[in-house]
């Protein structure tokens, strides 16, 4: 499907969802909406979204915003969908259920960005070492004295 | 003294592999659980070597954070400074002159055949062969001399600039090439005679570490990993960049999923890259080898995403700018990091000796999983 195509079927599956322009389409959608709209959108007959292959957190000082790309290998469209959380408790349903490419994604985005994924099975630090919980170096306030390279 | 062995509930022994670990390739981390010899999970722990590049790339300018990226994957160097350069190409909407492209395209080939010859011969020497490592080495080090005659450096390369590449090829350059293919296809033969046929490799290799179509896609494998497993993912093909859509080539696929279907993809895959040097290199276009671009890059606001097939799969970049001249914030989507995560559902049920076949069929690359 086109971008134009794909604006119509998502408009009908969601339609709290808002739209941007860019290479690809891209969603904004509601954290409380994601999980059961993850699962239209993998599941879908005509949309068959099976391969997550970028995901990752932004953070705006103000709020962060996940951002999920996704693609059809049957069909070969490609969307982005943007979820906005609140910077102090971000929360968000996690994926990995649906895309278990998401485990390690989300374990990632936790430790870098603070967010914490609902019913994630195994939500623990992956690439930071043991004492970083609830430090969150990707958050663009970080500060290191020690370790920070100033460039 | 008989020391303690670390059990859980059930009674299985938990040890570790690595992070100093000859069949990890680099400092990765495995904690495995093993009920006798059988691998009941696998909890990679990652980071050793972690320097938050993306952290890094946040205050460095369009053109600086391109050198960073070599540091990754430093197998597939050119590849990744490709996929840097072509996000900010798309953002600047630069059109690269067609001599680029082709040396550009000639460059990625080259990396992909130095990168799948350093993996066989890493991965036959893991299976306990290690004569094939030398073999391997005396290919791939011609490319290296290429690679230092035109780029001046043998493994980090950076040689790529947004608008084109950054210098002249060298005069040798051209002969040089025809001498590698020449005498590539004269060993590659010797690979399929030293481990390809040989039968104790393929009763190591075939039906381990098994990873179905709808998981390779799952857990968002790319690159050999996945085409072993029968899903069409080749970015060159897919999506195609520069002048892969001008060349003939093949996109392999194999359906077993097993680890001798990605030893086989990549052994083809190698073939399939001089196929494409083939083709381009005595068709190099004359002209410019870079575009005139501005001496400091701005990004208009936005968001930019652009995706290149390296030796280990799908290797993307996104840039999120907010119209200053560094990038507000930049993610790299790295193959080895997606593959890695397979790991766990694969090895589960197998052997703890088979989890060296397994490893060395992923490719894994320490630095671009940990970034």
């Amino acid at each position: 499907m086109n971008i134009e195509e794909l604006k119509i079927k998502i408009a009908e599956l969601l339609p709290s969802a808002t739209f941007e322009d860019g290479e690809w389409l891209t969603i904004n959608i509601e954290p409380k909406d994601w999980p059961s709209f993850a699962q239209q959108l993998r599941y879908d007959e005509q949309l068959k979204f099976d391969f997550l292959f970028c995901l990752t957190c932004i953070d705006w000082k103000t709020h962060l915003t996940m951002v999920y790309h996704l693609t059809s290998t049957t069909f070969r469209h490609n969307i982005v969908l943007k979820a906005k959380l609140d910077r102090t408790n971000p929360e968000i349903e996690t994926v990995s259920n649906i895309w278990k490419t998401a485990i390690f994604h989300e374990r990632e985005v936790y430790e870098m960005f603070g967010v914490n994924f609902i019913n994630h099975p195994d939500l623990r630090l992956l690439i930071l070492p043991d004492g970083w919980e609830g430090k969150n170096p990707m958050r663009k306030d970080f500060e290191d004295p020690i370790n920070m390279i100033r460039l | 003294m008989v020391e303690e062995v670390a059990r859980t509930i059930d009674g299985d022994i938990i040890i570790n592999v690595g992070p100093q670990h000859p069949a990890t390739h680099g400092v990765l981390h495995l904690v495995i659980t093993l009920n006798g010899e059988t691998i009941k999970k696998v909890d990679p722990h990652l980071g050793y070597i972690h320097r938050s590049i993306e952290k890094m790339c946040e205050s460095l300018s369009y053109r600086q954070f391109i050198y960073v990226t070599s540091r990754m994957d430093y197998l597939s160097a050119h590849i990744n400074n490709h996929g840097c350069v072509l996000c900010v190409e798309k953002g600047m909407q630069i059109e690269v002159p067609a001599r680029a492209q082709v040396i550009r395209v000639l460059m990625d080939e080259l990396t992909r055949i130095a990168s799948h010859e350093l993996w066989w011969g890493a991965m036959a020497m893991d299976l306990g062969a290690f004569t094939p490592f030398f073999h391997a080495f005396r290919e791939r080090e011609t490319i290296n001399d290429i690679m230092e005659e035109t780029c001046g450096a043998r493994l980090t390369m950076n040689y790529f600039v947004p608008g084109g590449v950054m210098l002249e090829l060298h005069p040798n350059f051209q002969k040089r090439v025809k001498d590698f293919i020449t005498l590539f296809k004269s060993k590659v033969d010797e690979y399929d005679e030293l481990v390809t046929g040989n039968i104790i490799f393929q009763n190591r290799m075939k039906n381990v570490g098994v990873l179905s179509k709808e998981d390779a896609v799952s857990y968002g494998c790319t690159g050999p990993t996945a085409r072993g497993s029968g899903v069409n993912c080749d970015i060159r093909k897919l999506y195609p960049y520069e002048v892969y859509d001008k060349v003939e080539f093949d996109e392999i696929i194999e359906t077993a999923g097993d680890s001798f279907a990605r030893y086989m993809v990549r052994i083809r895959e190698m073939h399939q890259s001089i196929r494409i040097i083939e083709q381009l290199i005595d068709n190099i276009p004359e002209g410019d080898f870079q575009a005139k671009t501005k001496a400091v890059l701005k990004l208009p606001k936005g968001e930019f995403y652009s995706r290149v097939e390296t030796a280990r799969g799908e290797f993307g970049v996104y840039i999120v700018s907010e119209g200053g001249t560094t990038p507000y914030r930049i993610k790299f989507r790295s193959p080895g990091f997606s593959n890695l995560s397979a790991l766990d559902h694969m090895a589960r049920g197998g052997k703890l000796g088979d989890l060296v076949a397994m490893m060395g069929t992923l490719d894994l690359v320490i630095p671009d999983i940990d970034r």
